[in-house]
C-alpha cells in the first residue's frame, strides 16, 4: 500500500538540484511532489514521481545518490480541518510523524498529504479503520 | 638591573669553546646511548658504526638517523636509556592511538629542559618579580609543563591556567597583573580578540611579552597579536621528542630562535639523500641531545624545513640561531598546535568501516585554525533525514578526536564526490599557505 518516495542527497553547492531535476526530466518522468530537508551543508530532496524505478535508474546513471524510502499516503477533504483530523488519530495512537508534505491537484475535492512514520503499516491500518483514504501508488501516478 | 641571561656562562660561550663542548658530549652521547639503547645499538650495527668512530662533530654524519618512526616502533620503552627506577616524568606526544611517542625524563632531564625554558623567559624579558601566565595545556603536551619549569626557576609567579576559559584567563590577567603570556600564538590572537570585544584597549594591563609556540606562524600573526595585546611576542621551539619547547627561542632582536646549543646538536641535512648541508642552507633540521639520560636522541629528524645563522647576534648570545620554519619535509600537518598525519585521519576511516577517500580542510579564520574533514558516505548512512547522517557525522567526529585530540569537523558526502586521482591523491588543502603561513 505504501508509497515509494525518492530520497536524494544533495550537497549544498550551485548546480546540484540542477543535476537531479535534469536526470528526471530526460527520463520522461513527472514530479507529483516534493520536500526539501536541508541542514548547512546538505539536503535531502524528497519526490514523488510518477514512476519510481524509471526516475532512480536515471538518477544513479547521473551519479546522484538515492535511496527509496515508503511513505504513506493519505486523501484528505480539501476542506478546514481536514489535515488535523488525520495528525489526531495519529498522535492519539503514539505513531509519531517524522515529517510529511502536502501536495494538491486540479481535482478540488482532495488535498493529499506524504507522512513518514516509523510503521507505515500500522498507520496505515489505523487511518483506514478511522474512515481516512489512502492513496497507493497506482493512484498516484493517475493524479 | 634587568637580567639579560638566565645562564650567561652558556648562552653567551665563544662559539669554538661551544663546540669544544658539543664535541665532548656527542662523544660521550653517542657511547651512552650505544651501552643503554639496544635498539639505537642495533641501527649502529647494521650500519657499522662503533662508538670509538665518533671523534669529533664532523663524525655525526656516520651515524643513522632515528625517525619518528623509530619512537613509534620503540614504544613505549625501546628508547629509554636508564632504568624506570631513575625516571621521574613521562610526556607524549598527540599521536595514533597506541602509537603515541612518550618521552622520558630524569630529574637532571626536566632540569636542564626547564632551564632551557628558563632562557626563553628571561630572553623575554622575565625576572622575579614578574607574573607569568602560563596558558598552554598542561598534561601529557609539553607545553604547559616546560614553561611552568621555566618560570619556576627564573623565581617568577606562576599562573598555571592551562588552556582554555578565556573569560578567566582575563579575569586573572587583569586581577593578578600578569606580565608574560605563554601559549600558543593562536590563542594569544583569541585572547586579544576577546579582549578587544570587552572594550579593552591595548595597554590596559600589565603584560609586556608573550611567548609562544607549538605551531607555525607569521610575522603579521607577530604584528596582529602585538598590537593586540600591547606586548612584544617571542617565538619559542621545541618537540616532545626532544623534551619539550625551549630548544630554541628568541631573544630581543625577534629574528632567529637561538639553539641552546650546550644541550643540543643541531644539523640541516637534505630531507632527500639525507647528506649533512653546509651552514646557511634550507634544509631539514636534525637534532642530537647532547645530555639527556632518560630519551636521548641521536640525528632525531625533525622534518622542520629551516635554515641556521652563525651571525653575531647583537643581544650577545652566540648560540646558533634558526629560522622560524619554512615548511616540514613530510605530510604532517600542525593544526591548532596539535601534530596531525593523513595516516591517522585514514586509520579512523578504515576502522569505522569508511573508504579511505577523503579530503581535508585547513585553513585559519580570526587567527584560529579550522579543521575540516570531507568524508564519502557509506550508503547505509544515507536515509531520508538529515538526522542519521548528522548522527554519524558526530560519529566519526568523536573517533577522530579520540586519535588526534583535537575536533575536525566532520562532513558527510555523497559517494564517488570526491576526485580521484591516478598520482598522489591531494588529500590536503591547506589554505593557510595562501596567508604566508609556513604549514
Amino acid at each position: 500500500m505504501a508509497i515509494k518516495q525518492l530520497s536524494i542527497f544533495v550537497e549544498n553547492r550551485e548546480g546540484t538540484l540542477v543535476t537531479v531535476t535534469d536526470a528526471i526530466a530526460k527520463a520522461g518522468v513527472d514530479i507529483r511532489a516534493m520536500s526539501v530537508a536541508d541542514t548547512n551543508d546538505f539536503g535531502i530532496f524528497r519526490l514523488i514521481v510518477t514512476d519510481v524505478d524509471k526516475a532512480k535508474k536515471a538518477l544513479d546513471e547521473a551519479n546522484a545518490f538515492v535511496s527509496i524510502t515508503e511513505v504513506v499516503g493519505v486523501a484528505v477533504q480539501d476542506e478546514p480541518g481536514a489535515l488535523a483530523k488525520v495528525v489526531k488519530i495519529l498522535a492519539d495512537h503514539n505513531i509519531n510523524i517524522e515529517y510529511m508534505y502536502a501536495f494538491i491537484t486540479v481535482s478540488k475535492q482532495f488535498a493529499y498529504v506524504v507522512l513518514r512514520v516509523a510503521e507505515n503499516e500500522e498507520a496505515e491500518r489505523i487511518l483506514t479503520e478511522n474512515g481516512i483514504k489512502l492513496v497507493n501508488e497506482e493512484d498516484m501516478s493517475k493524479l | 638591573m634587568q637580567k639579560k641571561f638566565y645562564q650567561p656562562e652558556a648562552e653567551t660561550m665563544p662559539v669554538n669553546e661551544i663546540k669544544k663542548l658539543q664535541e665532548y658530549k656527542l662523544i660521550r652521547q653517542v657511547r651512552y646511548v650505544y651501552e643503554h639503547v639496544e635498539y639505537y645499538r642495533n641501527l649502529m650495527d647494521e650500519k657499522g658504526v662503533k662508538p670509538e668512530d665518533i671523534t669529533c662533530l664532523a663524525d655525526i654524519s656516520k651515524l643513522p638517523f632515528l625517525s619518528k618512526a623509530d619512537l613509534r616502533e620503540a614504544y613505549p620503552y625501546g628508547m629509554l636509556a636508564t632504568d624506570l627506577k631513575n625516571c621521574v616524568r613521562i610526556h607524549s606526544t598527540s599521536g595514533t592511538t597506541g602509537k603515541r611517542v612518550v618521552a622520558f625524563y630524569t630529574q637532571n632531564d626536566v632540569d636542564m629542559w626547564e632551564d632551557c625554558c628558563a632562557r626563553a623567559i628571561v630572553a623575554a624579558g622575565g625576572d622575579k618579580g614578574d607574573v607569568v601566565q602560563v596558558a598552554y595545556g598542561y598534561g601529557l603536551f609539553t607545553g604547559g609543563a616546560g614553561l611552568h619549569g621555566g618560570s619556576h626557576k627564573v623565581g617568577c609567579l606562576t599562573l598555571p591556567m592551562s588552556s582554555g576559559n578565556t573569560n578567566r584567563q582575563i579575569q586573572f590577567m587583569m586581577d593578578l597583573k600578569s606580565t608574560i603570556l605563554c601559549c600558543t600564538p593562536s590563542y594569544a590572537a583569541y585572547i586579544g580578540e576577546t579582549l578587544k570585544e570587552k572594550g579593552y584597549k591595548p595597554g590596559y594591563n600589565s603584560l609586556k611579552a608573550g611567548i609562544f609556540g607549538a605551531e607555525p606562524w607569521t610575522e603579521e600573526m607577530r604584528k596582529d597579536i602585538e598590537n593586540s595585546l600591547g606586548i612584544k611576542a617571542y617565538d619559542i621551539y621545541g618537540l616532545t621528542e626532544s623534551s619539550g619547547p625551549g630548544v630554541a627561542f628568541e631573544c630581543c632582536e625577534q629574528n632567529g630562535m637561538h639553539i641552546n646549543e650546550d644541550h643540543f646538536y643541531a644539523e640541516i641535512i637534505d630531507p632527500d639523500t639525507g647528506e649533512v648541508l653546509p651552514e646557511g642552507s634550507k634544509g631539514e633540521l636534525v637534532f642530537t641531545s647532547l645530555d639527556k639520560e632518560a630519551f636521548p636522541l641521536i640525528r632525531y629528524r625533525t622534518r622542520d624545513i629551516t635554515v641556521l645563522s652563525r651571525e653575531k647576534c647583537s643581544c650577545g648570545r652566540t648560540f646558533v640561531r634558526m629560522h622560524k620554519p619554512m615548511g616540514r619535509s613530510d605530510d604532517m600537518m600542525i593544526i591548532r598546535g596539535v601534530n596531525v598525519f593523513p595516516s591517522q585521519i585514514e586509520a579512523v576511516l578504515l576502522n569505522n568501516g569508511y573508504a579511505p577517500n577523503y579530503l581535508i580542510l585547513v585553513d585559519r579564520v580570526n587567527n584560529t585554525d579550522t579543521f575540516e574533514i570531507q568524508v564519502e558516505m557509506l550508503p547505509e548512512d544515507f536515509s531520508d533525514t538529515p538526522k542519521l547522517i548528522t548522527k554519524k557525522e558526530k560519529k566519526l567526529q568523536s573517533a577522530m578526536k579520540e586519535m588526534l585530540g583535537i575536533n575536525p569537523t566532520i562532513r558527510l558526502v555523497a559517494p564517488k564526490s570526491i576526485a580521484r586521482s591516478e598520482g598522489k591523491a591531494v588529500r590536503v588543502i591547506d589554505n593557510r599557505k595562501k596567508l604566508g603561513i609556513n604549514v
